[in-house]
């Protein structure tokens, strides 16, 4: 058996989580919101999205209910970030914390039961192609619809005038107020976004990738996400790229010790951290590439007073 | 119509009153929970903020959480003013544990009173390096902290790792990963006898006083607060941006370094798997809810430490589940946050009238 | 301490108030109170949560002798520490610790609370007030390599790593022996995630392993997430700690797990009738009833089912070592003679692979 078309399946399985919460998270952030509880709806979404299929047998319920509950916990960031103007790291940061106590309180229930895993889809003719049938056509929906939320996102933040609305409002969301766009508005919808894209991303992990609810299940892939969303410099095709490199690296350690390769595990462990590291530095050699690409109002609070 | 209004200068009143409004409604949400889980509110109460404090060793325990808290929140702090987003605490907490230990390691059983002088030193330095490296990124490549120091987290868990099950593993511990004990030379002395709470608190405290008159009364500290309320009047002025990065950087990592090193050579007094349940992370919220402040920090760091015994309290005591507590920390802290809107703005009724657009509206940015 | 010395003095002076003397012993109402402190949450589906299960069993059967204490999610930092202490003080007098990393923290509260029984799992370090109690793990992996070793078609296993800690290695090398006593021919592929606990990397490492040309898959690590692959790609996987068929019907072939019932309760019972003692090292596995092989799968072929009852039954009997030499290490070195048995030293420092696994231990 060929190994290599398996390894790039499993590393597209792995990579579809983190797009979905970066891709999310990018739309917020170039509004000039940094909401750093992505790992806590992440939770939430997982748990919602598992207990929702559970009961009903649908994974579409399931999502959809995944990225309502998120989007509900993102509200309550939205209200108090963008209405009573908090500390965005720490409320995100509380959130996350919140999210996590939460999806394990609720879901107590729901551990060690099993659901039915989303399968794969199957399109007649090319699916059964050999090699290019495995590589690409033989994932499950999520897996496509995330390339979709990836042209719909770019196209949205570079294409639409709703997105150079939004991209305004986070370069300067006075200057934006000034001449009639609705800032609250903009960055509640943003805000409200990334929530349910970040609540998909946690049902994908609760129903497709290791179909099940544990607490704490995502490990720290919001971090991760988070992470991409510098490391694309809030660019779609560079998070997109960056997700799937690092669930390549991630999965190329594995392979590589398969092998028995004699380095220590641990340097091989560190691999996807580096590597991320090391590629954002090549991307930034140029000093204007992250000053020119960082939303300029992010992370601050903006209050008018009409 | 109730709405809110920017107040001409923060009062003063309130930003003694919010944390009381915050305990106000976490009082109130409290009740209804715990009632909701059928257990009784006023027990609750008192196993969170009250019994884990009730004992000389409670206070002791509460102390030893708070040093660590209130080190990597004064780094932290006095980055999130000058505008570094330095995330990654937990890593350069990590590599102080690290350094501190190996020079702990390299004493031995030896018995020299230098050994513990240079841990600490040690602990710093290794914070330090650990935080030079986003500081060079980003001052070199303009590589964004944010990233950096996250990934440095994981980074730094996984060289303890290796060096505990490898090159530093204990030779008397049946190959399980962790080092040699430390000698008492290498261990830090109690400060309050029956409990386990360190001198470290001790320096922690002196440190935010430092902080204080450093933030308050000199010249950097003005620069760096210029550079987080308005960069382009410290470019203006001339101050150094990299040189802002490196300082907030620098000390960041000397405060989380020692808060490792504190960890090793007090309590935990070896190198093992984990040394920290994540104080790098919390002292995040810790700096925020210290409103960046020193002495506000070393009053987050208290409420945080609390808020962690009083978890262990409500389990051992009423059968909460560790997951109330997460709920309960979350709530609190947003409250916390919430009711600090009021130090800046003031609810007044208002008419509802028609808005014109035309007329330019007031309008104001602020970096918190 | 306070509400419990108030109870005390309060029947006492009930009992000389009735002109009663005072009996020696206190009264019996007042039940032993026993408690837990977990790594994990208890709901995590394999090692706390058999743990937690067992405690609850425990409950059941002691009624109101008993009451119990559960603390969860505390981590092996200078926290665990405080935990052991609270419980000593607020009136615990037997602690069961499950995890390794509890080790020093309880040797200092022991020494404060000589009263207190102390029980820690997979430890090296007794007292008189502590005893140590661990799994023979390596019995339930032995099975699983016998059944792995019959039923692979590629010759290659699969096991996926989290820490390489000698009772981890012991599981490895364990289920290469068991393979290899009815198939020389196996290779044993390891891959170590570094973690406990991401079901997201033991997913990936599974693949990895299923891609590389394991179709025999065992774990060490916490999830379900190397059966659900196994079943997704068809080949077979082993559980741990908890039988995990739910998450692969057709793929787990069968598991090492836990009951830790008997034990706690047995434990329990010793200290209710005075003749428990520390400094024990106790190690429980099939014939105790404290490691059970999850149910087999249905799919296997009565002949390599009639191979497993005949090891399970040998090791039950005592006529199996698992560890039994001739052992070479994978570069050949003989490290236990034919006819001899590992040294408890060896034994519990554990660090080399047996011949027949691939790479070098990680160091």
């Amino acid at each position: 058996m060929n190994p290599i078309v398996p390894m790039i399946a499993s590393t597209v399985v792995a990579a579809t989580p983190l797009i979905y919460a970066a891709l999310g998270e990018t739309v917020v952030e170039r509004s000039g919101v940094l909401n750093l509880g992505i790992e806590g709806m992440m939770l939430i979404g997982a748990v919602t999205g598992f207990a929702t299929t559970y009961a009903t047998g649908s994974a579409a319920l399931g999502f959809l209910a995944a990225a309502c509950a998120a989007v509900a916990l993102s509200l309550l960031f939205g209200f108090l970030t963008l209405n009573l103007q908090t500390n965005q790291v720490a409320t995100g940061l509380a959130l996350t914390l919140f999210g996590i106590g939460l999806s394990a309180f609720v879901g107590y229930n729901y551990a060690g039961l099993p659901v039915n895993r989303l399968t794969p889809i199957t399109i007649p003719g090319l699916t059964a192609i050999p090699v290019v049938g495995d590589l690409l056509f033989h994932y499950d929906i999520m897996v496509y619809l995330s390339i979709a939320l990836f042209v719909g996102v770019q196209w949205f933040l570079t294409k639409s005038r709703t997105g150079l609305t939004l991209r305004a409002i986070g370069e300067s969301p006075s200057v934006a107020h000034s001449i009639g766009k609705s800032v609250l508005k903009t960055r509640y919808l943003a805000v409200m976004f990334g929530g349910a894209m970040a609540g998909i991303a946690g049902a994908y992990l609760s129903l497709v990738q290791t179909p099940m609810w544990v607490e704490g299940m995502s490990a720290g892939k919001g971090w991760i996400a988070l992470a991409l969303v510098v490391f694309g410099t809030w660019k779609p095709t560079r998070i997109v790229v960056g997700a799937y490199l690092f669930g390549g690296v991630t999965q190329f350690q594995l392979f590589a010790q398969g092998f028995g390769l004699p380095i220590p595990t641990e340097f091989l462990s560190m691999l996807p951290y580096a590597a991320t590291i090391i590629v954002l530095v090549i991307i930034c050699r140029d000093p204007k590439t992250i000053l020119l690409n960082q939303p300029a109002s992010l992370g601050r609070s903006f209050h008018s007073a009409a | 119509m109730l709405k809110l209004e920017r107040r001409a200068t923060p009062s003063s009143i309130m930003s003694v009153a919010s944390p009381l409004l915050a305990a106000v409604g976490m009082l109130i949400t409290g009740f209804v929970l715990f009632k909701v889980l059928g257990k009784d509110p006023v027990e609750a109460f008192y196993l969170f903020f009250v019994k884990p404090v009730s004992t000389t060793y409670g206070i002791g325990e509460l102390l030893l959480k708070t040093t660590p808290l209130l080190l990597c929140g004064l780094g932290l702090a006095l980055g999130f003013r000058a505008n570094v987003w330095n995330i990654g605490a937990e890593g350069q907490l990590t590599m102080g544990a690290i350094a501190g230990g190996g020079v702990a390691l390299w004493f031995g059983d030896s018995e020299s009173a230098f050994a513990l002088p240079l841990m600490l030193l040690a602990g710093v330095l290794g914070g330090m390096a650990w935080a030079a490296i986003p500081a060079f990124l980003r001052t070199r490549f303009n590589t964004n902290e944010i990233l950096v120091t996250l990934m440095l987290v994981y980074i730094s868990q996984l060289v303890l790792s290796w060096l505990v099950h490898g090159p530093w593993r204990d030779p008397q511990g049946l190959n399980y990963p962790q080092s040699q004990g430390f000698g008492d030379a290498e261990t830090m002395s109690i400060l309050i006898s029956g409990t386990r709470v360190t001198w470290g608190i001790v320096y922690a405290l002196g440190l935010a006083l430092v902080a204080w008159i450093f933030s308050q009364k000199t010249f950097a500290g003005f620069r760096m607060q210029v550079a987080g309320l308005a960069p382009a009047a410290a470019a203006y002025a001339g101050f150094s941006e990299k040189r802002n990065i490196w300082i907030a950087l620098m000390i960041c990592g000397a405060t989380a370094g020692l808060a490792g090193v504190c960890e090793v050579a007090g309590p935990i007094g070896r190198l093992q798997q984990q040394i920290s349940p994540g104080y790098g992370f919390a002292a995040i919220i810790v700096a925020w809810i210290g409103r960046l402040h020193p002495i506000g920090v070393v009053f987050g760091a208290l409420l945080m430490s609390l808020l962690y015994l009083g978890g262990e309290a409500a389990q051992m005591g009423m059968g909460l589940p560790s997951a109330i507590t997460g709920l309960f920390q979350g709530l609190l802290l947003f409250y916390l946050l919430a009711a600090d809107l009021f130090i800046t703005f003031r609810l007044k009724r208002v008419a509802p009238v028609e808005v014109n657009t035309l007329k330019p509206p007031v309008r104001a940015e602020t970096a918190a | 301490m306070q509400r419990r010395t108030f109870l005390k003095v309060w029947s006492m002076s009930i009992a000389v108030g009735l002109g009663v003397a005072a009996p020696a012993a206190a009264p019996a109402a007042e039940p032993l109170k026993v408690a837990f402190v977990y790594l994990g949450p208890r709901s995590d589906g394999g090692w706390t949560q058999q743990h937690d299960l067992a405690r609850l069993a425990l409950e059941k059967a002691m009624g109101s002798a008993i009451k119990t204490t559960f603390v969860e999610n505390v981590p092996e930092t200078a926290d665990s520490e405080r935990v052991f202490r609270q419980l000593a003080a607020d009136g615990n007098k037997l602690i069961f610790a499950t995890s390794f990393g509890y080790m020093e923290p309880l040797q200092k509260v022991a020494k404060l609370f000589p009263d207190v029984k102390f029980e820690h799992v997979n430890g090296f370090k007794t007292a008189a007030n502590i005893t140590v109690y661990e799994p023979r793990f390596e019995e339930g992996f032995y099975l699983i390599g016998t059944i792995a070793g019959l039923m692979t078609k590629t010759n290659t296993l699969g096991f996926i790593g989290s820490f390489p800690i000698p009772s981890v290695m012991r599981n490895i090398n364990a289920m290469a022996l068991g393979a290899q006593a009815v198939n020389p021919k196996i290779k044993v592929k390891p891959i170590w995630v570094n973690t406990w606990y991401d079901p997201g990397k033991e997913r990936q490492a599974a693949d990895t392993l299923i891609a590389q040309g394991a179709d025999n898959v065992a774990q060490n690590t916490d999830s379900p997430a190397s059966i659900q692959a196994a079943q997704e790609k068809g080949t077979y996987a082993f559980s741990i700690d908890a039988d995990m068929s739910s998450f692969g019907k057709k793929a787990q072939l069968s598991g090492s797990t836990e009951d830790w019932s008997g034990y706690y309760i047995d434990e329990t019972k010793k200290v209710l009738d005075g003749t428990w003692t520390g400094n024990r090292r106790i190690r429980w596995g099939l014939k105790e009833g404290l490691v059970v092989m999850a149910p087999l799968n249905p799919d296997i072929p009565p002949e390599v089912v009639k191979v497993f009852e005949e090891k399970k039954a040998a090791i039950i009997a005592g006529t199996l070592n698992p560890f039994a030499g001739p052992i070479k290490d994978n570069t050949g070195k003989e490290m236990v003679p034919a006819g001899g048995k590992m040294s408890e030293a060896t034994f519990s420092s554990l660090n080399w692979y047996v011949e027949g696994v691939e790479g070098t231990v990680p160091k």
